[in-house]
């Protein structure tokens, strides 16, 4: 991979100078798509500003009404987290369906949604809970971040500093691997907060994450397992490739939502 | 058998293995020679195409770089190309159609990797970043990929094969067998792929050429099966260096599986280059170029046919076949699908008419070899999915199907070739059906149903010919190579053994079984003996490893030379303690003098054999042999898969696995159950995972890397509880130690097991590999639209 | 260029490296440690896990400079002397390896499995836990076997 100048600020402000300062730079939290992605030579940015160290940029804290993730938090941290397997299983248990423990050990939150994977898990947590995304500028609601395939609503000199979570009555969590890469060939986060509202967040299905509102509506009239399985998922706009085509990919949301369902 | 810890037969802990838990082992690329300059191969991103000029000025100025060097270089001083070695005639008569392989490409390229230059430089990334600034400007030609799709393609891949055919080629009576059909009661008639498959060794290929001026030596460090004939090759057909002058080294290897039989451009061209550059030049391949770059393996399009009688006895097989070659022959390509596979379409059975038609073609992709099996696996394939489907057509038990068509009588003759020395097929199937507790199968098909699974159960009883071979009958089959294996034994004056050897571990543990075998003949503890091998200038000619080869060939001809060791150190012994030697005996270590208690220990013996103080016999004891094999050898076995289905998903667990094996006797059971279950996790991979693609429109390899080839993984295989293995024993007739080999079966066997599972699981005919998630589910999804529509 | 100090397996040691340079590349090429293996180019194999902080990443990508300060353990820091680490001696015990190129990252991981889940891990997370380390040879069943056993005597 080419080489780059590598920072390591201790301040959000010193890393958004210093990324303001380089012609073409990019933020660096775990590493775990940025790397391998420069191995590719896909990425050459001529500064890497390490987010890692700066103070406060991890951590869990858990209010009654919410889960609030610093975005320098990692997967495993998250997978592990006393508070939020009991105020939000399912997120936790998404955390540890991450790749692999090695990966999990590395990559954090921050990260993975900036990335915004058409086959990433995170994005489909923050769809399926409802989730707002706070920066060093502003805060944007999870609806209104990912905007496509690769790409969100932040700007180049934006940092995620910290994901809340709303706490739902009920979610759950349901990932069909991809055999080959083990990301999401398609993940269904569901959730029914306490006013009875549902959210289904898919992911791996589309060039971006988006909410199944044909199952939502179908969930908002009867919350069943059969409901969610019985509503047909259109195959159009879905992804079509050698491991799953849309038909299958629009078909394994019904499925997984059911199940989701089920075990919420 | 010998009843000691560490002889014949013992699960001794391998010795080999400290090193590799510690960190130790040496791969080719932990070697590091001073002042080496790195390679990078430029290759081309097209799957055809015309190289209408490359300018490498650019690049040659960028920093660091020590050289940089085309296919016209290659051709300006006068090196050879890669060679196939094994000559196949077509039906015709007419000789296989080899096209030029040069190591760099030199007015064409011919698959997407293909190697058009090389770049030399201080550091990879200087080497990497001036491989971008060399400008190569190509035509597109046009291309074909499906190999089913070749001869008809208007690619024209090398002109000495117009409809890109490299031969047709037969075996068998074409007309016995087609009277068989013409008469048979009922047909079985199946299009069967082999999915193509890379093998994907976790060591990626490497290599380090260095040129010596004060000797005018090349030495190679190699990751290699068989470092004798990589020199061989090197020297005879490249021309680069008389053998004498190249040293091969091929260290630690991180597995093989065939892939690392074949000599490669990437390591001649390291050679070849380390004089022109005046450094030593090393090359490590990225695990891309490994998927690029490494002989890919199966890829056989088949058209198969099992005529039954109307008593259930099958009486004739016959298969038409389009086998990839990829875009050139590689080292041993052309026997794979030929003398390796249409050899052994009898299977365990008795089956009086057998014929195969063979063509293989040109396809616009990676070079396709050998790959863990090579040609046993897609004949087991043909042969088990027939017979599995023939039972299923007929109503009748798989698996007492089988059991009545086994051949039963031994040596049998099979109408292709082969001769089954020993065996006993009836004794496998029921050790597995015990094992597998076949009978309560209906149970546990119940216990998955309630949990929502459909629960299949497949079989396969597989047949392979291995110890590969006969060196006048491979010879008189088109081989260009004789495969006996040598063995010397060095006996140091204070006893202790140092064993050299042709054959080469990667991950077999050579460096214990055939210490053992010493320990039990010599009676020498087994640390006290040591196995050099890998280096062509410490060792004599050997073949290497390979066609599960070491054990039968390579420790026959250990054991040969340990017999000369025995009786010369029977001699010194004789003298030694004043005797006939007609009455020295040896058994345990020591020598005895029969009806006295004069004894020697065997120690005692090789120092005298050495200080020599005694006269009457030439100093020393040192022994070696060549052993020739007299025929194959023919592992056979039952494997039975269990899997289960998630209907709503497709997904495909294998429940459960079964496995026995007849290798004859066994060395070392721990090792081998080892190589089974490695094999079997390769067989699961090909039926459930693993498929490489190409996309027929731009010829771009579409599974490149992890991400979209998929690997077995522990989470793939069965839970330990359910993963079972069984051994049965008719000793091998044509080895002394009655052994046959082991590292090839697992795979060869398993793939139609799983199928098989699969297909009885949720009630199709049939299913292409890999049965992916999505590809169960679409047919799943045909065949209930199929059920509905009836 | 970075200058950074890493106390690899147990000493502290110095050196200069580019903003590029892999954790992989500082301790194979500067450091001449080769236990650590690479087996691909997209962080998915686990022959180049090593233990940062006490926890087991693919030091493929893991940049050298992110880990000043850090400390670091490769399958080389494992052995007390010329007495294995139970897990490596469960390794040969059971023959969970045999070409032994992947060995020395599933080693890694297996103790990080152990260190989290504790001696008694089930077979089922230790199948799943394995998930990020391939091994071409073995099919797995000796390697759970062996870190099941390594895991009693940890
Ligand atoms: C083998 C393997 C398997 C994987 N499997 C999965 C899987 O199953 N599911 C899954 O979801 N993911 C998977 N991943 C991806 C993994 O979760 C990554 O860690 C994650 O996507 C990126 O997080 P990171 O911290 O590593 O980010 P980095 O790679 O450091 O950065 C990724 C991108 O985000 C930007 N960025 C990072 N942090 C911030 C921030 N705070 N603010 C703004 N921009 C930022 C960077 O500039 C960069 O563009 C896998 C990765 C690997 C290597
Ligand atoms: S080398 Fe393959 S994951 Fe690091
Ligand atoms: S032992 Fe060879 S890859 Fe695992």
């Amino acid at each position: 991979m080419e080489n780059f100048n590598y920072h390591r600020p201790a301040t959000v402000a010193a890393a958004v100078a210093a990324l303001k300062k380089s012609k073409d730079g990019k933020f660096l939290a775990g590493g775990h798509t940025l790397i391998p992605t420069m191995k590719q030579g896909l990425a050459a940015p001529k500064d890497v500003v390490d987010l890692t160290a700066i103070k406060g940029f991890s951590g869990i804290k858990v209010s009654k009404t919410a889960v609030t993730i610093k975005a320098g938090t990692t997967h495993q941290e998250v997978a592990t987290s006393k508070e939020i397997k009991k105020a939000i299983p399912a997120l936790a248990e998404m955390a540890g369906k991450i790749g692999g423990v090695h990966v999990r050990h590395r990559g954090t939150i921050g990260g993975s949604i900036a990335n915004n994977d058409p086959a990433a898990d995170y994005p489909s947590a923050c769809m399926g809970l409802g989730a707002t995304i706070e920066t060093n500028k502003r805060k944007i609601e999870a609806d209104k971040f990912f905007t496509g395939m690769f790409e969100t609503a932040l700007k180049k000199d934006e940092v995620i500093t910290a994901v809340h979570f709303p706490i739902p009555k009920k979610a759950s969590h349901q990932k069909f691997p991809n055999p080959a890469s083990r990301y999401a060939m398609v993940g269904v986060f569901l959730s029914q907060n306490a006013k009875g509202q549902v959210r289904v967040g898919v992911t791996g299905a589309a060039p971006c994450v988006f909410r199944a509102k044909d199952i939502e509506a179908a969930l908002a009239k009867e919350f069943s397992a059969k409901a969610a399985a019985g509503t047909k998922v259109a195959a159009k706009g879905l992804l079509s490739d050698m491991h799953a085509s849309a038909d299958y990919r629009a078909h394994l949301i019904s499925v997984l939502a059911g199940r989701a369902v089920a075990a919420a | 058998m010998s009843q000691s810890a560490t002889g014949v037969g013992a699960s001794v802990r391998r010795k080999e293995d400290l090193r590799f838990i510690t960190g130790k082992g040496q791969y080719t690329d932990d070697i590091n020679l001073k002042d080496q300059a790195y390679a990078y191969f430029l290759r081309s991103p097209h799957a055809h195409a015309k190289i209408k000029s490359i300018n490498t000025a650019k690049a040659a100025k960028m920093p660091g770089v020590a050289g940089i060097f085309t296919g016209q270089d290659i051709a300006d001083s006068k090196l050879g190309g890669l060679i196939c070695g094994w000559m196949i005639h077509s039906k015709d008569g007419s000789a296989m159609k080899a096209g030029p392989h040069p190591v760099l490409a030199q007015g064409k390229v011919r698959y997407v990797g293909d190697h058009v230059a090389v770049i030399i430089a201080d550091t990879k990334e200087q080497a990497k970043a001036a491989a971008a600034a060399v400008q190569v400007s190509y035509e597109d030609l046009p291309h074909v990929v499906d190999a089913s799709k070749a001869m008809k393609s208007k690619a024209q891949i090398h002109d000495v094969a117009p409809d890109n055919r490299v031969f047709n080629w037969g075996l068998g009576n074409e007309e016995s067998t087609a009277a068989a059909f013409k008469n048979a009661a009922h047909v079985t008639t199946l299009n069967i792929v082999n999915n193509r498959l890379i093998p994907n060794a976790m060591e990626p290929r490497a290599a380090i050429g260095a040129y010596d001026s004060g000797t005018e030596g090349y030495t190679l460090y190699t990751t290699s099966q068989n470092p004798h004939v990589a020199r061989l090759v090197i020297s005879a057909f490249h021309g680069l260096a008389p053998e004498h002058k190249l040293r091969v080294i091929a260290p630690d290897v991180g597995g093989g599986f065939g892939s690392k039989i074949f000599i490669y451009a990437e390591e001649v061209v390291c050679v070849w280059a380390s004089k022109h550059v005046g450094r030593p030049v090393k090359w490590t391949a990225e695990r891309t170029e490994s998927f690029l770059s490494d002989a890919h393996g199966r890829d056989h399009h088949t058209k198969a046919e099992l005529a039954v009688d109307a008593n259930g006895k099958i009486t004739g097989l016959r298969v038409h076949t389009i086998a990839s070659m990829g875009a050139y022959l590689s080292t041993f390509a052309s026997c794979v699908p030929t003398y390796l596979y249409a050899t052994l379409l009898s299977g365990q059975y008795n089956i009086p008419n057998v014929y195969a038609e063979v063509d293989a073609v040109y396809t616009n992709t990676s070079p396709v070899d050998a790959y863990r099996g090579a040609g046993r696996p897609e004949a087991t394939y043909v042969v088990e999915r027939l017979v599995e489907t023939a039972a299923r057509e007929l109503k009748l038990d798989p698996a007492e199907f089988r059991r009545k068509n086994f051949v039963t009588q031994f040596p049998h003759q099979t109408p292709v070739i082969m001769t089954y020395d020993a065996g006993d097929y009836g004794a496998a199937l029921d050790k597995a059906l015990q094992i597998n507790d076949y009978k309560n199968f209906a149970a546990r098909k119940a216990e998955s149903a309630k949990h929502g699974k459909l629960r299949g159960i497949g079989f396969s009883a597989y047949i392979e010919a291995c110890g590969i071979a006969p060196s006048a009958a491979v010879g008189s089959l088109g081989a260009g190579v004789g495969l006996w294996e040598s063995a010397e034994v060095r006996v140091n004056p204070v006893g202790s053994v140092e064993i050299l050897t042709g054959s080469h571990s990667h991950g077999q543990g050579h460096e214990t079984t055939f210490a053992q075998l010493v320990s039990e003949k010599l009676g020498v503890d087994i640390n006290n003996v040591s196995i050099v091998h890998g280096d062509t200038d410490k060792v004599q000619f050997g073949m290497g490893t390979y066609g599960s080869r070491s054990g039968a060939v390579g420790m026959h001809a250990l054991s040969k030379a340990l017999d000369r060791v025995e009786a010369k150190a029977k001699k010194v012994a004789a003298h030694c303690m004043e005797a006939s030697e007609n009455d020295i005996e040896f058994k345990n270590g020591t020598f005895t003098v029969k009806g006295t208690d004069k004894k020697m220990a065997f120690g005692e013996v090789a120092l005298q054999a050495y200080i020599a103080h005694k006269p009457g016999f030439e100093p020393g004891l040192k022994e070696s042999a060549f052993h020739d094999p007299a025929n194959f050898v023919f592992p056979a076995g039952v494997h039975i898969c269990e899997v289960e289905v998630d209907p709503e998903t497709g997904h495909t667990e294998v429940a459960a696995y079964t496995c026995v094996d007849d290798f004859g006797n066994l060395i070392n059971p721990m090792i081998v159950e080892g190589q089974v279950q490695g094999g079997i996790a390769q067989g699961i991979g090909q039926a459930l995972l693993e498929g490489c693609s190409y996309d027929d429109d731009s010829g771009q390899l579409l599974t490149g890397s992890y991400m979209d080839y998929a690997m077995p993984r522990a989470r793939n295989m069965p839970a330990v509880e359910n993963f079972k293995l069984g051994f049965t024993c008719t000793p091998c007739p044509t080895n002394p130690m009655g052994m046959k080999g082991c590292g090839e079966a697992g795979a060869i066997g398993s793939p139609p097991a799983v199928i098989n599972a699969i297909t009885n699981a949720i009630g199709v005919r049939e299913i292409a590999m890999p049965a992916t998630p999505l590809t169960v589910w679409q047919a799943m999804q045909a065949s209930g639209a199929k059920k509905a529509a009836e | 260029m970075p200058s950074i100090t890493i106390k690899l397996n147990g000493k502290a040691v110095s050196g200069e490296v580019e903003g590029r340079t892999l954790l992989v590349e500082f301790i194979r090429d500067h450091r001449g440690l080769t236990g650590t293996h690479v087996g691909c180019d997209t962080s998915q194999c686990g022959a180049c896990v090593v233990h940062v902080n006490g926890k087991a990443v693919k030091s493929c990508t893991t940049l050298a400079a992110a880990c000043d300060g850090a400390e670091v353990t490769t399958v080389e820091g494992l052995a007390k002397g010329t007495e294995l680490h139970p897990m490596q001696a469960a390794f040969k015990e059971h023959h969970g390896l045999q070409c032994g190129f992947c060995t020395p990252g599933m080693i890694m991981a297996a103790i990080d499995i152990v260190k989290r889940n504790g001696k008694n891990v089930s077979e089922e997370v230790i199948r799943r836990e394995l998930s990020g380390n391939i091994c071409r040879c073995t099919g797995y069943h000796n390697i759970v076997k062996a870190v099941q056993a390594g895991a009693q005597n940890m």
